[in-house]
């Protein structure tokens, strides 16, 4: 018996507009508005769409296929602002009963990392707003980038989640197989794991035409799942919304052989289960220990894609040394704006690792270097700062003009 | 493989970017074991005894010279004269006027070019050598004499053209000269793509004739070690290194340094260089009001250069037309973060640099303000900087010369 776990990540971040020193002061426009919302439509055209009117007809035709999804709140604000076509089908997607709901933080961000209050607040907005745009409660939690470690595990565990999604990576598994489920290291919550090699099969390798399994069909691939059936209870299939359409065009066939492969799937009998049903109903294998970071991201399959140098960590920890400032200043607009510089991707453009190994086309950047990723980043952050420094001080005028009306009054 | 090379006196004796690139180029093609006889035009007066040292030494930092003779010409030619400019310079007159030589006086720049060519054909009478090399255009003619004098192969090396030097009017005589070079030659270098495209969009060359060979730099010992104490204890310092041309854009720094004093007032702006437009530069900071806060530190040589470069916080090259730009190079190797103009073949190969359209005053001023501003980016940019540069060095580059030479000898 095969089982199979798909979750799909839908995530798009509120991109920085080339904000240059004389903005600083004068505009609070920090979100560069057309380029994100190219991106929504262009992508939307060319992957989210497609791709979900495909998963839409597959789950009526087999009423066994199931899927996971977790949007991040950015991309679904920006899918009701950009292009209210995908908002609508995956309204459609979501209110069906074979598609689970993960739980994340609502901004995609790295709260973890500096503050426990604004991780925890952002993953109670999501919630939120899982309930209020699909009517549904996430049981499980998987965190930006699906990013690990005991700590974490514990924290969610703490929230009353029943699982949480990591990579299945050898460093926390030591030659363990990535296709059980395992208990986290304080044994308070259930871990699926990411078997990355299938996942990036597809994800990644799927058109690289210099890949000895290219081209990779339908037949082959699940002759590979096959394989692994007597010696495996879960088979996490995880992976970017994105890879259908957008990472792998159209051309590649990418669609034909997902379709293909969920047919030959429900012939041969795999189950399709939800992260949901694969904690409730298999026992888990092992303990797993992470005392580091772990994420799903490149060969190091760790922060240093958005932690890797001092402009990166410096720009992160700046963030919270005015969390408070920012929360009490109760202007709704600025802590939203503060909590849309949070997310990951404003950190990954900064980013300079692949930078200098001059693997351009690895590096997806809206910015020509991470300098200027970091400059206006940096820019819109002063001007965050100085907002609540003036915020303040009209706080000391308006208390100046009421005494000086008592005064006139008397 | 023994190569016959018209170039250029090599530092500190300063003849900007074409002696720093000739002086690495023989090095590194030294130690690869190729002979090459180096011709210079000298001016009688004694400027510099380093090459002549450095060739004597025979072995030098561990480099064997045996295989370099330099050959000097008496000629009052200096690299970058522009017809314009219609006489030599009053030095190199006078000094001339008392050498054996013809009297000078009244020669215009055109006429020391023939005769250097003359002087040059009479020497490789009795030169043994495979191919040409020529460096920049006052060095075509001789190239091209003795070419057809020897049957040999001519390659013809482009560090700047007319286009550059002059911010898009050429003078008619030069760039006749450049073309005629280019037309008769075997093969061009271009030291950038940028170069190549000039070369095939406004010579009509095609772009099969051309190859590109970046200059690169010498990496200098020491460089964090040495960083001079602060001259101005807290302000930042804004530099420009370069000479005072159109070409190099120096009036664009002097405007961006009026807008990024809006934003860092304490901030001093060095122009380090000397050149035709000095004047005009010195009335502009007066009617912007800001004479008090750009410094022109003249002509520098050596490791004065070094140092202010260790000075700078940012190094800022708003060029042009910039062919390629060696001084971001050197700016890097010293840890200063550097501002460099788009337009330049610098840019091509750098990546731990912000660019900018020399004409954006507002960007210019954007950046510079950045790095001044966030001392993370400027720690990340020079780190970065150092380790990038230390890649960008003059012995690959020898051997890619040394591909381009068997190329066209093979033809």
């Amino acid at each position: 018996m095969v089982n199979i776990c798909f979750y799909f990540q839908l995530h798009q971040p509120f991109r920085l507009k080339r904000y240059r020193i004389f903005d600083i002061g004068r505009t609070t426009a920090y979100f560069d508005e057309k380029k994100n919302y190219e991106i929504m439509e262009k992508v939307s055209k060319k992957s989210y769409i497609p791709t979900t009117r495909m998963i839409l007809d597959l789950i009526e035709r087999y009423p066994k296929f199931k899927v996971a999804f977790s949007f991040s709140g950015v991309f679904i604000e920006q899918a009701k602002r950009y292009f209210p076509n995908t908002y609508y089908l995956l309204k459609k997607i979501g209110s069906s009963e074979n598609v689970e709901f993960l739980s994340e933080t609502y901004y995609h961000s790295l709260s973890f990392l500096h503050s426990i209050d604004e991780f925890n607040e952002q993953i109670e907005m999501h919630r939120e707003l899982i309930r209020s745009e699909f009517g549904k409660d996430p049981s499980c939690f998987r965190n930006t980038e699906l990013i690990y470690s005991d700590w974490i595990a514990d924290f969610a565990a703490k929230k009353g989640f029943k699982g949480m999604l990591a990579e299945g990576a050898q460093s926390i598994l030591k030659n363990r197989s990535p296709n059980f489920l395992y208990l986290n290291k304080d044994q308070n919550i259930k871990v699926l794991l990411k078997n990355f090699q299938l996942s990036d099969d597809i994800a990644f390798r799927f058109s690289e035409r210099g890949w000895k399994e290219w081209p990779l069909t339908a037949e082959k691939y699940s002759d590979w799942i096959d394989r692994l059936n007597g010696n495996s209870d879960i088979i996490g299939l995880f992976m970017d919304y994105e890879t259908f359409g957008e990472h792998q065009w159209r051309e590649t066939g990418i669609f034909d052989f997902f379709r293909h492969f969920i047919e030959l799937g429900i012939k041969k009998g795999y189950s399709f289960l939800n992260p949901t049903d694969a904690i409730s109903r298999l026992k888990p294998k092992g303990i797993i220990d992470c005392p580091f970071y772990l994420s799903w991201a490149d060969t190091e399959r760790d922060l240093s894609a958005w932690q890797g140098n001092s402009m990166q960590k410096d720009a992160l920890k700046k963030i919270y040394e005015i969390e408070k400032m920012v929360k009490d200043s109760g202007n709704k607009e600025l802590i939203e704006n503060w909590r849309k510089i949070q997310t990951s991707d404003h950190f990954y453009y900064m980013c300079t690792k692949y930078f200098n190994d001059g693997d351009v086309h690895k590096y997806f950047n809206p910015y020509d270097t991470p300098y200027e990723a970091y400059i206006y980043f940096m820019n819109i952050f002063s001007d965050i700062k100085e907002r609540i420094k003036n915020e303040k001080s009209s706080e000391k005028n308006e208390l100046n003009v009421n005494e000086e009306s008592i005064e006139i009054s008397e | 493989m023994d190569i016959l090379m018209l170039g250029w006196e090599f530092p500190p004796y300063k003849t900007g970017g074409l002696g720093t690139a000739c002086f690495g180029l023989t090095r590194g093609l030294s130690k690869l074991g190729v002979r090459i006889s180096f011709v210079i035009p000298k001016s009688p007066i004694p400027v510099s005894s380093s090459f002549l040292n450095l060739i004597n030494a025979k072995v030098n930092e561990g480099i064997d010279y045996s295989h370099l003779k330099a050959y000097f010409i008496d000629s009052p030619l200096i690299p970058y004269a522009s017809p314009e400019q219609k006489r030599l310079t009053e030095m190199n007159k006078k000094a001339i006027k008392g050498s054996n030589d013809d009297a000078i006086y009244g020669r215009n720049l055109f006429e020391e070019v023939y005769i250097y060519s003359e002087k040059v054909r009479m020497l490789a009478k009795n030169l043994k050598f495979d191919l040409i090399h020529a460096h920049d255009w006052m060095t075509y003619p001789a190239g091209i004499k003795v070419k057809e004098d020897s049957g040999k192969k001519l390659v013809l090396h482009i560090h700047a053209t007319e286009f550059d030097r002059t911010g898009g009017f050429p003078n008619p005589t030069v760039y006749a000269i450049e073309k005629e070079g280019f037309e008769k030659s075997d093969l061009i270098i271009a030291v950038s793509n940028y170069t190549k495209r000039m070369v095939v969009s406004k010579y009509g060359i095609p772009e099969s004739k051309v190859r590109v060979l970046y200059n690169a730099v010498d990496f200098p010992d020491n460089i964090k070690a040495n960083k001079p104490v602060k001259v101005f204890s807290n302000d930042n310092v804004v530099l420009f290194l370069g000479r005072l041309t159109i070409q190099k854009g120096p009036e664009y720094f002097i405007d961006a340094a009026k807008r990024i004093l809006e934003f860092e007032p304490n901030t001093k702006f060095f122009i380090a260089g000397s050149g035709e437009m000095m004047p005009q530069l010195i009335e502009k900071t007066i009617a912007l009001g800001i004479s008090d806060k750009v410094f022109f530190t003249g002509f520098l040589t050596g490791p004065s250069i070094d140092e202010i470069y260790g000075r700078a916080d940012v190094y800022v090259m708003p060029s042009v037309s910039e062919p390629f730009g060696i001084t971001p190079l050197e700016a890097m190797a010293n840890g200063t973060p550097t501002v460099i103009s788009k337009q330049s073949g610098v840019s091509e190969i750098i990546k731990n640099t912000l660019t900018v359209d020399f004409w954006d005053l507002d960007e210019i001023t954007n950046k510079v303000v950045a790095i001044l501003r966030y001392k993370t980016l400027k720690e990340t940019i020079s780190e970065h900087g150092v380790m990038e540069v230390q890649q960008i060095t003059w012995d690959s580059r020898a051997e890619e010369c040394k591909r381009i030479y068997e190329e066209v000898l093979k033809e």
